[in-house]
């Protein structure tokens, strides 16, 4: 099913959730809304599940309406944040719930509803766990069985809220890999919440960075990591080192380092930041130009990677990192003077 | 509930004071609070049934077979037996609202729950009477239809269910309040109806909250005194609850009978107590599994 987001706003008391927020869903996509906390992002999610009503605009589901329409009519599966199971109920009885309570009509058999949770719990590896209640189960098996119940209804889009937000490191990497395989096999489109960058990169086919209620960028990975639209998604994407300066007559001056900057080729002076990434800084023991002096406070070899930060002369912290075999060539010391080059700026004019 | 909660985490934290805390002292706070206990709770309700047993077993059994005793233990099982389901409705929407809802007016609402605790029971007797009593502002009215609430079984009924309606709202608002919304968020979703979900998934979180308020709202049902004296009349045989037959009786020197009846509440008190407690054994695990999913999810 696609999903077209139209205009949606939402308010709550005099704090804006959402401002004017339109992007499309399509067909079988596994989407991801990213932003920090406060974003709206969750509150987007579910204005789609009707759990939350827009104040303005329109939800589309395969292009009809369904802004007002009643959650449990939606064909949506929600895994919620905290996972919402019913505590009082064995892990099969909450999988079976969306079945068990369909209009007469609808309902499947008995038999039918224990062979459909037996294969659900099959797919998300917890056959064995059925007669436990919630309780007894840990957090990466709750966050399964929350799955397994979501997919019971045989929903149209699967919509979840910080999956992996409660769980520890490892658990997340199984369960995100899992995620990604459930979705190759059977191509439901989701949406899926998350303030965690890497997993939005890892998992999506295509990024929504949010800030503020309002959508920052809309693209896939690489578009969001390669070509930021707006200093917030560079900022928000990972550590990032800012030059701040300004452009003029096609060249970018900023603090130490200067450049060609044809963007700008007016003769008017435009203050602007510049945006590298740790990784897209090199060091040298010589002056090689369109870089800066600096001295080394901190070396960590921290894995394959080394990190390295500086301070150049105005006492601005600069963050650095190696491969660990680039730095095994230059070897540096805490206190040794070093000249940083940015090998790539993103400037982002004011 | 909140209660044993509560003094069972307190214990444990203060375990390592109470310990350095000299044996005299232990003893004598000990000594007091059964002593309080003995003199003023056990004593009398041992006097109770000494005194209803005074005259033999037989002359207790005719006291209670008594017509007018059995009308007085028909009246109070009614009016119970009206008060608390009545109670229970209202307790469950009110606790629903406030728990799951934001309204103007909320924080009202919930003062307003409390109402008949802070009052007087013999003011809410007495508001009922100005309101429906001959002379009262509805009595006109009400005598034109030929109604009749004060001095009349429905007036008994009527102040019963004011002075109990807090017991169940107050108890299952915190349970609610607990549980959040989140399970009927998804209950929804999955497709179930308000009723489904309510049976389903609301209910079964607060079924032992709920009966423990049922229990002491029953309580509160019997044993009200004050605000059905006040629009009882006390008729013989008519309008008599069990505790107004025992203050006639009492007023007419008969001690032995007084007591007699005095015990037939004693053992609904009793009755109760065991009850209350059974369901506080039921709830005190269930509250812990509660607490479980919130102190795993802030690890």
């Amino acid at each position: 099913m696609s999903i077209d987001i139209n205009r949606v706003s939402k308010r709550f008391g005099s704090f804006v959730a959402l401002d004017d927020v339109s992007f499309t869903v399509k067909q079988g996509e596994l989407l991801a809304l990213l932003g920090p906390s406060g974003s709206g992002k969750t509150t987007l999610l579910r204005i789609i599940a009707g759990l939350e009503e827009a104040d303005t605009g329109s939800v589309l589901f395969d292009g009809d309406d369904a802004t007002r329409r009643n959650p449990r009519d939606r064909g949506v599966g929600f895994v919620f944040q905290h996972y919402a199971l019913f505590r009082h109920m064995t892990v099969v009885e909450n999988v079976a719930f969306g079945l068990r309570v369909r209009p007469r009509g609808q309902r499947p058999t008995d038999a039918d509803i224990r062979a459909r949770v037996k294969e659900l719990l099959a797919l998300v590896q917890l056959d064995y766990l059925g007669d436990r209640y919630p309780s007894q189960l840990s957090g990466g098996q709750r966050q399964r069985v929350a799955l397994a119940r979501a997919l019971a209804v045989q929903p149209k889009v699967l919509l979840l809220d910080e999956p992996f937000g409660a769980l520890d490191a490892k658990v997340r990497q199984e369960l995100r890999r899992w995620l990604r395989r459930l979705h190759a096999d059977i191509h439901l489109t989701s949406v899926f919440v998350t303030h965690d960058q890497e997993e939005a990169l890892e998992l999506a086919n295509r990024v929504v960075v949010m800030n503020e209620g309002r959508i920052e960028q809309d693209g896939t990975p690489d578009e969001v990591l390669d070509h930021p639209a707006t200093p917030f998604v560079v900022n928000f994407l990972g550590n990032v080192n800012i030059f701040h300066g300004r452009v003029q007559g096609g060249k970018a001056l900023l603090g130490p380092i200067a450049f060609e900057y044809p963007e700008h080729p007016h003769t008017e002076a435009r203050d602007a930041a510049g945006y590298a990434r740790p990784h897209e800084l090199d060091i040298s023991r010589t002056d090689e130009g369109g870089g800066l002096w600096a001295t080394i406070t901190d070396v960590r070899a921290a894995g394959a990677v080394v990190k390295i930060e500086v301070r150049d002369a105005e006492g601005q912290v600069i963050q650095i990192e190696l491969g660990r075999e680039q730095y095994e060539t230059i070897r540096t010391i805490v206190g040794e003077q070093i000249y940083v080059k940015p090998r790539r700026v993103r400037v982002f004019m004011q | 509930m909140t209660g044993t909660v509560h003094s069972h985490v307190r214990g444990n934290g203060h375990r390592q004071r109470r310990l350095t805390e000299p044996r005299w002292l232990r003893w004598t706070l000990i000594a007091v609070a059964i002593g309080f206990l003995a003199l003023f709770l056990f004593l009398p309700l041992v006097t109770v049934f000494v005194e209803a047993l005074a005259s033999g077993f037989s002359a207790y059994v005719d006291a209670i077979r008594q017509p007018d005793a059995l009308a007085a233990l028909r009246l109070t099982l009614l009016a119970a037996a009206i008060a608390v389901p009545a109670n229970l409705v209202f307790g469950v929407c009110a606790g629903w609202a406030i728990a799951k809802f934001d309204f103007p007016g909320k924080n009202l609402l919930v003062t307003l729950i409390d109402l008949p605790f802070a009052v007087s029971p013999v003011i809410s007797g007495m508001v009922f009477v100005l309101l429906f009593g001959r002379q009262g502002f509805l009595g006109p009215w009400m005598a034109d239809h030929d109604m009749k609430i004060v001095f009349a079984v429905p007036g008994i009924v009527l102040a019963t269910i004011f002075v109990s309606f807090p017991f169940v709202a107050r108890e299952i608002i915190p349970v609610m309040e607990a549980a959040g919304s989140q399970e009927e968020e998804a209950a929804r979703v999955l497709g179930a109806g308000g009723l489904q979900t309510f049976f389903r998934v609301t209910l079964p979180n607060i079924k032992w909250g709920l009966l423990y308020g049922v229990i002491l709202c029953n309580a509160r049902a019997m044993g009200e005194f004050g605000a059905v004296s006040v629009v009882s009349g006390k008729i013989r045989g008519l309008t008599n609850t069990l505790p107004l037959h025992v203050e006639i009786l009492y007023n007419e020197y008969m001690y032995q009978a007084a007591f007699a009846v005095a015990s037939l509440l004693a053992f609904l008190a009793l009755i109760t107590l065991v009850v209350k407690t059974v369901v506080e054994r039921r709830l005190a695990p269930e509250a812990a599994e509660a607490a479980a999913p919130a102190a795993a999810s802030i690890q």
